[in-house]
């Protein structure tokens, strides 16, 4: 499923709803999580999953074409971590 | 880095923007899980454009070691979610 199958399956559902109403929808879900990690460092989704911001310290790496030394920065990754009751889901059927 | 996003914020802020009753925009939130979970456990990826894709994968069985307790336990074969963040989303997070 992509993005548009989303919205076109949302709208099926919402049959009061117009088209341009749940792409904005979609949008904002999406940004405000976005957004949330960026600001506060984590998105709980409840029976979804955890979305967290996790901290990688600043590291030596090499170029592995020019075996080179360069110098990795330190950044911010975002982490993912399925739900309980969705991890149950996915293993019920087989 | 205190406070936590969650579904009722979600829905407050469709609420707030689109116009909708609190009640559709919390329903609507749910349905957009819900369809995401749906084709996971289908074994469907969803991949949504500037965020980023949901991917099932498949995990055999091994054994595995309570760290504690050095006891060994089988860890069964399972389907597990992987989320990979599109590059928007890793940069939108990358400084502090």
């Amino acid at each position: 499923m992509i993005k548009s199958s989303l919205i076109k399956r949302l709208l099926k559902n919402n049959p009061h709803l117009i088209q341009a109403d749940v792409e904005s929808i979609v949008k904002i879900v999406l940004k405000n999580i976005s957004d949330a990690l960026s600001k506060k460092g984590r998105a709980e989704i409840r029976g979804f999953g955890t979305f967290s911001v996790r901290h990688r310290n600043a590291r030596n790496g090499r170029n592995p074409r020019t075996g080179e030394k360069v110098v990795v920065p330190a950044k911010n990754v975002p982490m993912f971590k399925a739900g309980k009751s969705i991890r149950d889901r996915l293993n019920y059927k087989s | 880095m205190s406070e936590t996003l969650t579904r009722a914020d979600l829905s407050e802020a469709i609420y707030s923007e689109i116009g909708i009753s609190k009640v559709e925009s919390s329903q609507i939130v749910d349905q957009i899980f819900e369809e995401i979970i749906l084709d996971l456990i289908n074994g469907k990826s969803v991949k949504l454009s500037s965020f980023g894709s949901f991917l099932v994968r498949q995990k055999n069985e091994r054994i595995g070691r309570n760290p504690k307790t050095k006891e060994e336990a089988v860890i069964e074969a399972r389907r597990v979610v992987v989320f990979r963040a599109s590059k928007e989303l890793k940069n939108n997070i990358i400084n502090e």
